[in-house]
């Protein structure tokens, strides 16, 4: 017998009113840490999927376009850029590495993603199975698509043109890829794209000149015809960064976009809708603790004679206080427990269930630091909620209320 | 075994008590006798440390309870003085053991489990050990209230009107009770009623008057 079997026995006393409250504050709490996993973890899978990327240069059109298509994959591209004009710009001195992209089709809605090895290499992918792509029409599999499509090595398929996602698309029936490789999950976009010779993406789309022999498709094409979507560039110097976009913007038809800008611009727009869903799992918690505060205030109002026969069985005025405030911690406690629980659990839901958030690979196994602030914010909410029922519990007058009963 | 001299409690400046000098030997069984309004439950209270007279000097055991910083006069109250109320107040939502234990841990003594079942078996109470309050009737409840009372061996052991609600048979049972507890662990026994037929069964008896 103790002061917490004593405010476990009361509450037990009280199961039904124990319940709401605990589940009131676990709701509260549960939505905090489901937006506090989600929203870390995008930010996360965002940052790393930008990271050593200093520019992207497109079509011209909305530079967070630009980043969303060609960095993540998501949004559809502004456009084409020429194929001289980023060769041109591939020896700027400000530029120090560029990695081309060209974006046409998708395979089961996974985008085909013309591009040089430098691509796998800067977001760290590694062959789990066959070799890299060689000629045209060759294919490496992103670790998801592989798990998914069940393609192996040597398998084939054919490209769907569009970016995925469209009923009816027109399927690109002469040119057949060849899968060479299979990728390990990076953790990165890399895992959701096919991966292909940009020399592949051209060879599919140049068909007034009917190029038989696609293996020579780069000789065959002439310069002025090649087309890319994007190009991911790593800058020479820091300098760069105050000359190379306005140059970029000002000489050629061509759009330069920071990553680092777009995002910080994508994260405050999503904030927005982030803070009003906290704000409102706050007004649950600040529910949640009015609730607690009218249950310990009713269960002092009914246990008036109890605290009296505990004084007089020679509890001191702090113990009492004690027991009200640890019945409002216990219950902050279980509901603390119960909402994280609660809310790891919604967070590995949402992973699964959801096709965006599957895209980011959203998991809810995972512990964040932030977490014990939460934590503390429910005890913090149960304590002040008992502060008055357990001031009363103090000042109970014994002798006046077992006279009374 | 206790000693009160010139007390006087008044409520709201109405005197309700006045006890000019009463001297009890240890051991002794004393009731205390009266009208309804004459102060009993008032005297009681002030027996049990849980109420300051406005005025006199109380002494038990040997310790002038007047004078005890109010944190030794919770631990002097706890394990010195053993009181069953009139409306016996067993903490409904614990067990019968559970409520003998907490006036074991509230005293601020170690939790004696083997203690505790002896008391209950003493009061022929053991079977309900594991019940709640609400599942005995009111005879069980006041065995369990007088084994709450007497489990921490108390120097003194009080009880308000504790033969109010009973026929006579469970009347002379209820008093037995409390003599032989009192008895058990050498506590002096002080009964506080108005009962006109538990008059005789004491010889030791403070009759106090109504006041005017």
């Amino acid at each position: 017998m103790n002061l917490a079997t004593v405010s476990f026995a009361y509450l037990r006393a009280r199961a039904l009113n124990t319940t709401l409250n605990v589940l009131l504050l676990a709701l509260g709490i549960a939505t905090i840490t489901l937006l506090l996993l989600a929203t870390a973890q995008l930010e996360e899978r965002m940052q790393r999927d930008a990271r050593g990327i200093d520019l992207v240069v497109g079509a011209k059109g909305s530079p967070m376009q630009i980043i969303l298509s060609s960095i993540y994959q998501l949004d559809v591209p502004t456009g084409n850029i020429s194929w001289k004009q980023a060769q041109e710009l591939a020896r700027h001195r400000m530029v120090k590495k560029v990695i081309p992209l060209a974006l046409a089709d998708n395979y089961r809605g996974f985008r085909i993603v013309g591009t040089n090895h430098d691509y796998l290499e800067h977001y760290g992918g590694r062959l789990a199975q066959g070799r890299l792509w060689k000629a045209p029409l060759e294919a490496v599999l992103g670790a998801e698509i592989a798990a998914q499509s069940g393609l192996a090595v040597g398998a084939t398929f054919i490209g769907a043109h569009g970016m995925g996602g469209g009923e009816g698309e027109h399927m690109h029936e002469s040119y057949t890829y060849r899968v060479v490789g299979l990728l390990a999950p990076t953790g990165t976009v890399v895992d959701r794209v096919v991966l292909t010779d940009v020399a592949s993406v051209w060879a599919v789309h140049a068909d007034q000149y009917d190029i038989k022999d696609v293996a020579r498709v780069a000789e065959l094409l002439p310069d002025d015809e090649k087309e890319l979507t994007s190009l991911l560039i790593q800058y020479a110097s820091p300098l760069a960064v105050a000359t190379l976009p306005r140059y970029i913007n000002q000489n050629s038809e061509m759009q330069a976009a920071s990553p680092a800008y777009e995002t910080a611009r994508l994260f405050t727009i999503i904030g927005v809708g982030v803070d009003v869903l906290r704000g409102f799992a706050l007004v649950l918690i600040i529910a949640a603790g009015l609730s607690v505060f009218i249950a310990l205030y009713n269960a002092l109002l009914e246990r008036r004679y109890d605290l009296a026969v505990m004084r007089a069985l020679g509890a001191g005025p702090g113990k009492l206080m004690a027991l009200m405030l640890f019945e409002g911690a216990m219950l902050a406690g279980f509901g603390a427990a119960l909402g994280l629980a609660l809310g790891h659990g919604l967070t590995e839901l949402l992973g699964v269930a959801f096709k965006a958030a599957k895209q980011v690979a959203v998991t809810g196994w995972v512990w964040m630091n932030a977490e014990l602030w939460l934590i503390v914010l429910a005890l913090g909410v149960g304590i002040v909620a008992a502060l008055l029922p357990a001031w009363r519990a103090y000042r109970t007058d014994i002798a006046g209320t077992l006279a009374r009963g | 075994m206790f000693d009160l001299r010139n007390v006087r409690h008044a409520y709201d400046g109405a005197e309700v008590l006045k006890v000019a000098s009463w001297q009890v030997e240890q051991g002794s069984q004393w009731l205390v006798l009266g009208p309804s309004g004459s102060g009993k439950t008032t005297l009681l209270h002030i027996l049990a440390g849980i109420l300051k007279p406005t005025a006199g000097s109380i002494s038990i055991a040997g310790e002038g309870l007047t004078a005890l910083e109010p944190a030794e006069l919770d631990r002097f109250r706890g394990r010195h003085i053993g009181i069953v109320l009139q409306r016996l107040h067993l903490i409904p939502s614990l067990t019968v053991v559970n409520n003998l234990l907490l006036a074991q841990y509230l005293a601020g003594l170690t939790q004696d489990g083997a203690r505790v079942r002896e008391v209950l078996a003493s009061l022929d109470v053991a079977d309900k050990a594991r019940a709640y309050p609400h599942e005995l009737s009111f005879g069980q409840a006041q065995r369990v209230a007088v084994a709450r009372a007497v489990v921490n061996r108390p120097k003194l052991l009080l009880a308000d009107e504790p033969t109010s609600n009973l026929d006579d048979a469970r009347c002379a049972q209820a008093f037995e009770l409390l003599e032989s507890q009192a008895r058990a662990c050498g506590a002096t026994l002080v009964i506080a009623t108005h009962d006109q037929r538990v008059k005789a069964r004491m010889s030791n008896r403070y009759e106090l008057k109504e006041q005017p």
